[in-house]
């Protein structure tokens, strides 16, 4: 998730506090003191493009690193996909021929159904599980901060290490899991083959890791509600469940949505957790494990790219990936959206 | 928070066995890699497995270091870690200090540019990025970490938040009658005052590279020159069924960032709490 070599969880977590791109709703209370604007943003109206030298040589080093590494490199592999090249011969241009072909590819449609089945199964007990704990963590008045530590924990551990130590529990012979379950004299489940099970064992990992990191940002939305609107609700007579659904669940909304779509732009963007899983399968080390049940979108656009040297396939892979992914966003913030109107 | 909104809460004791019961599940694998770490593959393999601490972790240790180059590679991760975490924060808090105090032609525009690729699945840029690293001849160098980590917007993003709102504009004032330029203003009162968020993006930006492993993985092509993720997971693969060993290296290269944390995680998750509260 921590999708290299940027967006990382901390990253999403203070977007998320300060009300990131694309979510105007969160903007206006903190841009708020952008308005009135210091007075040098006052003067600035009667000033010249060129007396803002400073400012510009100030942003410089930044854009020059960004337009080289990121802005050109985003529309480079746009035209990519256009083409057929394996980084060393003559490019050559296709057309619409890589996307003709991707549409037909039975790999890439299973590695959208894995993606996807990855992400369901991770989302929703994360979200659900981070607003439960958020709300305990805000009611109790002692051990909080050590309980934000412990709860936060999993997120800044790496996910080799974390894939490592899963498989390693999940093994199928020797597992601590199966050994439990030998113990409690219920049959040993083959976790790492079966797909069903595969796709849980990682969207498990996906959970531990951001629950806490969700609980977070649930829990700094739960802090700015006044306690006065609590108040109001118990003097109309409102019990817990229904301050919680009445109350809480509405003025969390925007926040709410934004964790929707942070988890959804990163949980789909899962790599690092079937390659590190299934890496010891020698024969076919990145194809996601037993009938490619692990084989997500991006470890196949790995694949594409970097095993097979189909730099073209590689950038329509991800350029489909990424229609895909705003499309769910959309349909998301929809969702979200229709679900405050009724 | 006022008594009667607590009140209208569950009840203390139950929240509490609740939250409980979530942290054992949160800190119960560091609790098995380090039993997994000091004991025997043959111990772990047992049922009912061993459950306590056990006295092989030396050996394990050694075992690792005999695989492969941990040292060489742990260091090879600090010296990146270190050198793009202080370079994204020179870079990214000057240019946070012009986008929150001055109005220059463009501001809008420049600053909504990073907004919308903060939002873009980065591994639409990766095969360029590769390829310029190959026209560079940097592939297999550890300077092919460092510009796509500080293509990073996030931190000019936060810092600007966090200036704009942190940093008084009487005091900019103040320093300009002073005779203070851009520069000075900068480093005499924009820097000092923003300390705590420029802890936070250290931190943020340094664990962020300690933990990477798609581009590393892509760009160290050098088997022998690699970060410590991608050594973790090569060593994965080679001794996929020797977890104490394999067990032992994640534990000794997690180890430092979990410190690193556990010190610093009051002011790390208030800061990105306090953001969100002011927000």
């Amino acid at each position: 998730m921590a999708a290299p070599p940027t967006t990382g969880p901390g990253s999403v977590a203070v977007d998320a506090t300060g009300g990131g791109p694309g979510r105007p709703r969160f903007r206006p209370r903190r841009s708020a003191p952008a308005h009135h604007l210091p007075r040098p943003a006052a003067r600035a109206a009667r000033r010249g493009v060129l007396s803002f030298w400073p400012q510009y040589l100030a942003i410089s080093p930044f854009y020059l690193v960004f337009g080289v590494f990121m802005l050109w490199p985003v529309f480079y592999s746009l035209y990519l996909a256009f083409h057929r090249w394996d980084g060393i011969g003559e490019m050559q241009f296709v057309g619409l021929q890589q996307f003709h072909f991707l549409m037909d590819d039975p790999v890439f449609w299973l590695s959208i159904r894995n993606t996807l089945a990855i992400w369901v199964l991770s989302t929703v007990p994360t979200l659900l599980g981070a607003l439960v704990l958020a709300t305990l963590l805000n009611s109790v008045r002692r051990f909080k901060s050590f309980y934000r530590i412990a709860l936060f924990l999993p997120n800044v551990t790496s996910i080799v290490a974390i894939a490592i130590f899963f498989g390693a529990v999940f093994s199928n012979n020797f597992g601590l899991v199966n050994a439990i379950l030998h113990m409690a004299g219920l049959p040993e489940v083959q976790w790492m083959s079966n797909p069903w099970t595969i796709k849980l064992v990682i969207a498990l990992l996906m959970t531990w890791q951001w629950t806490g990191y969700n609980m977070i940002i649930y829990l700094a939305g739960m802090q700015a509600i006044p306690g006065e609107v609590y108040e109001a609700a118990r003097i109309d007579g409102a019990g817990p469940v229904r301050t919680f659904l009445r109350i809480t669940i509405p003025i969390l909304r925007p926040i709410i949505l934004f964790t929707v779509v942070i988890s959804t732009v990163n949980g789909l963007q899962s790599f690092t957790e079937p390659q590190v899983l299934f890496g010891s399968n020698a024969a076919n080390a990145n194809l996601g494990g037993p009938g490619q049940a692990g084989l997500t979108t991006l470890l196949y656009f790995y694949q594409s790219a970097f095993s097979n040297n189909d730099f073209g396939y590689g950038a329509a892979i991800v350029w489909a990936f990424f229609v895909l992914i705003l499309v769910l966003v959309v349909v998301n913030w929809r969702l979200v959206q229709r679900g405050r109107k009724s | 928070m006022t008594r009667t909104a607590r009140s209208l809460r569950p009840k203390g004791l139950t929240a509490h066995l609740v939250l409980i019961v979530a942290v054992l599940v949160s800190v119960f694998p560091f609790y098995w890699t380090i039993v997994m770490a000091t004991n025997t593959t043959r111990d772990i393999y047992r049922t009912p497995p061993k459950v306590s601490f056990g006295p092989h972790l030396l050996d394990n240790v050694r075992t690792v270091l005999d695989s492969i180059d941990f040292f060489g590679s742990m260091l090879n991760t600090l010296a990146v870690a270190s050198v793009s975490t202080v370079l994204v924060l020179l870079v990214d808090s000057i240019a946070a200090f012009a986008f929150a105090k001055f109005d220059f032609p463009g501001r809008r525009w420049l600053f909504g540019v990073l907004l919308v690729f903060m939002m873009l699945p980065l591994q639409l840029a990766i095969i360029p990025q590769y390829l310029i690293m190959m026209h560079l001849g940097w592939l297999g160098t550890l300077k092919a970490l460092i510009p796509p980590a500080l293509a990073n917007a996030f931190g000019i993003f936060w810092l600007r938040q966090y200036v704009s709102g942190g940093v008084p504009d009487e005091l900019l004032d103040a320093a300009r009658m002073d005779g203070c330029g851009f520069l000075r203003q900068y480093w005499h009162v924009v820097l000092p005052m923003t300390r705590p968020a420029l802890a936070f993006l250290g931190i943020y930006a340094f664990v962020n590279a300690w933990n990477d492993y798609v581009w590393p993985l892509i760009a160290l092509v050098n088997p022998e020159h690699i970060t410590l993720q991608v050594a973790l997971a090569q060593l994965n693969v080679g001794r996929s069924t020797d977890y104490s060993v394999v067990m032992a290296a994640v534990l000794i290269a997690s180890a430092p960032l979990v410190l690193v944390f556990a010190l610093f995680a009051r002011g790390f998750i208030a800061g990105a709490t306090e953001g969100a509260v002011r927000g």
